[in-house]
């Protein structure tokens, strides 16, 4: 590939960057949106309130939904991403254009999956940007696997190891759907064991495994000499305690620890009902006005928010640290 | 395997470049200037040592403000003799235990010791250090280490170091948005390579750099800006290469409504005077409340108005002189604006833009109700608001008008920890609040109805347009 080296050369573009530019915005990846629905794409159907589900669309198939069916040749393709589709049923729906974030809270889950909160967070800790090359296990679902590739494209690299083959083999097919896959290396192997099959090229390292101590040693052997970021995601302390230790260890710098929990504030009208004090004494004494002024308002009407009864408050802990130049 | 052959150059630092100047959690941004004095921590210094060096080189300041390279990894343990008390039963606070006096350590910085030296000092005039627990000492020399060493390093800037720079400076100048909360707009508004994003932004374009960041120069980025010109002090900042401001473009919300209405005059050489005129009015009710609030000596680091703070004699004089100025080089920006407002217009026209990202001090209702006419239908929109009851009344108004799906009012929480052999616990202190985020996602209009009940039957009828 030729190189356009920019004054910063840490920006180098492909020199095919405008051809790029023209020929991706017809077809829908994960990476680009495009504007019509197209036979082979992956669309997300909204069902109602935090109700979403995946589609492959296909010419000739039908999807069953709670309000009927969804025809794909005349009910999807050729419609545009965002449209009202009527369901046979006569109940209807909206067809989305997927997104990384949309795609977390409808992929089929293989495994406990990372959340869009906690990939917010470690995108921007890991300073991940478009060119940045990325080493990722494991794979599990692949969540936070899409976050990252949307994120480094259309020049990145995502280098995602996952021990368990199923996994690894359905991942992989799904990035391939999702018209990722010249993004993306999946490798089949044991992290802790093997690495990551590169080494020297990685600007950030994200471990989300068991054991993530064991695999600090070859998170530092796939990132570049330059240095980086590294972030690890454990549920236990425990884990957070002895992945620091191995940190400081290896020689990573700027080690921090943080645990982030979303709030979602439900908007409500509620009504509050108001207390009878009784007649004031200023009416009393003038008994016309008292017959005449209407019987107190029983309630006041008011936009709030209230907060779940119950929220998920523990997710993991993300470690991050910085690899010096070594 | 590219990269083990890049060169080191590209990680040196060069004159002119953007930097961060770090010390522990405290951050700074600067411009490399030759022989510029700079101050940071109550410490001023010259930058002009650091042309040549590696980013992420951390270097000790000596006498005369000259910056010399640290030799990497001085070893943390200089205090081998390790000896430990138990507990602090025996550890008395009456102020004695140091038998330096403050004197002493001064004449002790004055016969050039460094930071590393005094602390020693310190340690071995402790009368108490040697009782205190293993961890009080580590806590002590830590405490110290922060005082007395006079090391800064130089960073390459990113959106997660200056949003915690911004956050911990000034975050007056960014609406107190939090850098976690900046970390979920970017994402909630799947900013990426390629896409076309509105910016309406008064976080010193600290959010504006962020989504230029993200999109690493592909596609384009517009600026919807309130008052006379856009303020992106933050931007720069960033250090991004020549070709990013390429794809950034401007467009003030004044014009929205002709733009919407398709009254827009992007093509005559001198659109209106009258609007020129409202433009620089507001520009200076604009300018005034932002020199205010640049008066602090602390916020230097912006690098925008170096001579602002001049007395009140001047002023008058000194605005007579700049709009004569203004005036004078309005002429030969005024065909330059035009065509950048025409490529602005020509950009928003098409009302296809794939995300919206506003976090102002603005209320953000009519803002977001303007500017999200001119998304595709299925883009994700993100609203930042320090105040949760402002976007309260933009939820309940796009309840009320319909075109959104996917409506969240979320706020993040927070928190640290310190992570130590034994002493494992969350941060003392953390942030009460990081602001609050409406997000959501852009359907096709519903033109011929309001009801909120999915009356199914009822719709199967107005529902023909797809």
């Amino acid at each position: 590939m030729v190189y356009i080296l920019e004054p910063d050369k840490k920006y180098a573009v492909p020199a095919e960057r405008c051809f790029w530019r023209r020929v991706t915005v017809l077809t829908m990846s994960f990476v680009e949106y495009s504007d019509f629905i197209q036979d082979g794409d992956v669309a997300v159907v909204y069902l109602g309130h935090e109700s979403m589900m995946p589609v492959k669309v296909q010419q000739g198939a039908q999807t069953q939904t709670r309000y009927g069916a969804i025809r794909h040749s005349t009910d999807l393709i050729g419609q545009r991403y965002g449209s009202k589709v009527t369901c046979s049923k006569g109940g209807w729906v909206y067809v989305l254009h997927p997104t990384p974030e949309l795609w977390t809270v409808t992929l089929p889950h293989r495994t406990q999956i990372l959340y869009t909160t906690d990939i917010a967070t470690i995108t921007m800790m890991l300073e991940l940007k478009p060119g940045s090359v990325v080493c990722e296990s494991g794979t599990g679902s692949g969540s936070l696997s899409h976050a990252i590739l949307r994120t480094i494209a259309p020049t990145g690299h995502l280098h995602t190891v996952e021990f368990h083959q199923q996994r690894a083999e359905k991942v992989a097919e799904e990035f391939k759907e999702h018209r990722v896959d010249h993004l993306v290396t999946v490798r089949n192997q044991d992290v802790c064991k093997d690495g990551f099959g590169v080494t020297g090229v990685a600007d950030a390292v994200f471990l989300d495994i068991p054991s993530p101590w064991e695999a600090v040693i070859h998170a530092k052997a796939a990132m570049k000499k330059q240095g980086g970021r590294v972030c690890s995601f454990s549920p236990c302390i425990e884990q957070v305690q002895r992945t620091c230790e191995a940190l400081v260890d290896q020689g990573f710098e700027e080690l921090s620890t943080v645990e982030i929990l979303l709030r979602v504030h439900d908007v409500r009208t509620v009504y509050l009902p108001l207390p009878d004090f009784g007649p004031d004494s200023l009416a009393q004494t003038q008994p016309d006005v008292a017959e005449k002024t209407p019987p107190i308002q029983a309630s006041v009407a008011m936009k709030t928010t209230i907060l779940p009864r119950e929220m998920p408050g523990h997710t993991g802990y993300l470690t991050f640290a910085t690899k010096p130049r070594t | 395997m590219e990269d083990n052959v890049d060169d080191d150059s590209l990680y040196r630092i060069k004159e002119g470049d953007y930097v961060v100047l770090k010390r522990g959690d405290i951050f700074k941004a600067v411009q490399i200037q030759p022989k510029k004095k700079v101050i940071f921590e109550k410490q001023w210094f010259f930058l002009d040592k650091a042309v040549g060096q590696l980013y992420s080189s951390t270097f000790e300041i000596v006498s005369g403000g000259i910056l010399q390279p640290l030799k990497p990894k001085h070893t943390e343990s200089s205090t081998d003799a390790k000896e430990a008390g138990t507990d602090n039963r025996n550890i008395v606070d009456d102020g004695k235990s140091q038998k330096l006096t403050r004197d002493d350590i001064e004449t002790l910085k004055e016969q050039g010791l460094k930071g590393q030296e005094i602390i020693q000092q310190l340690i071995e005039n402790s009368s108490t250090f040697r009782d205190k627990t293993e961890y009080a000492q580590d806590k002590y020399i830590k405490k110290k280490k922060k005082k007395y060493e006079n090391t800064v390093t130089i960073l390459k800037p990113s959106c997660r170091i200056l949003a915690m720079m911004y956050h911990g400076r000034e975050p007056g100048k960014i609406c107190h948005l939090r850098y976690d909360t900046l970390a979920q707009m970017l994402t909630l508004a799947n900013i990426h390579a390629g896409s076309k994003v509105l910016v309406f932004e008064t976080c010193a374009g600290l959010v504006l750099g962020s989504v230029m960041e993200r999109m690493g120069g592909y596609g384009s980025v517009i600026q919807m800006y309130p008052g006379g010109g856009p303020i992106r002090a933050g931007v720069e900042s960033f250090g991004f290469p020549e070709h990013f401001h390429d794809m950034l473009h401007e467009f003030p919300i004044c014009h929205v409504n002709a733009l919407l209405a398709g009254t827009l005059d992007t093509t005559a050489k001198d659109p209106s005077a009258d609007s020129k005129k409202s433009d620089m009015a507001a520009e200076e009710e604009q300018n005034q409340p932002e020199a205010g609030r640049q008066g602090s000596p602390e916020e230097q680091s912006m690098e925008t108005n170096s001579g602002a703070d001049g007395s009140h004699d001047h002023e008058k004089d000194e605005k007579e002189k700049l709009r004569e100025a203004r005036a004078q080089g309005k002429k030969v920006k005024q065909e330059e604006k035009r065509k950048k407002l025409a490529a602005a217009a020509a950009l928003l026209e098409g009302r296809n833009a794939d995300g919206l990202v506003i976090a102002s001090r603005f209320h953000p209702c009519p803002v977001l109700m303007g500017l999200l006419k001119f998304l595709s239908p299925s883009r994700p929109f993100v609203v930042y608001s320090q105040y949760k009851e402002a976007l309260i009344e933009c939820y309940t108004k796009l309840k009320e008008q319909g075109g959104t799906v996917n409506l969240r009012l979320t706020d993040t929480w927070l928190r640290h920890y310190q992570v130590l052999p034994n002493r494992t616990h969350p941060v003392l202190l953390m942030s009460g609040g990081g602001g609050y985020l409406l997000s959501g996602t852009t359907v096709a209009a519903d033109r011929s109805q309001r009801a909120e009940e999915p009356a199914a039957k009822r719709l199967k009828l107005t529902d023909t347009d797809g």
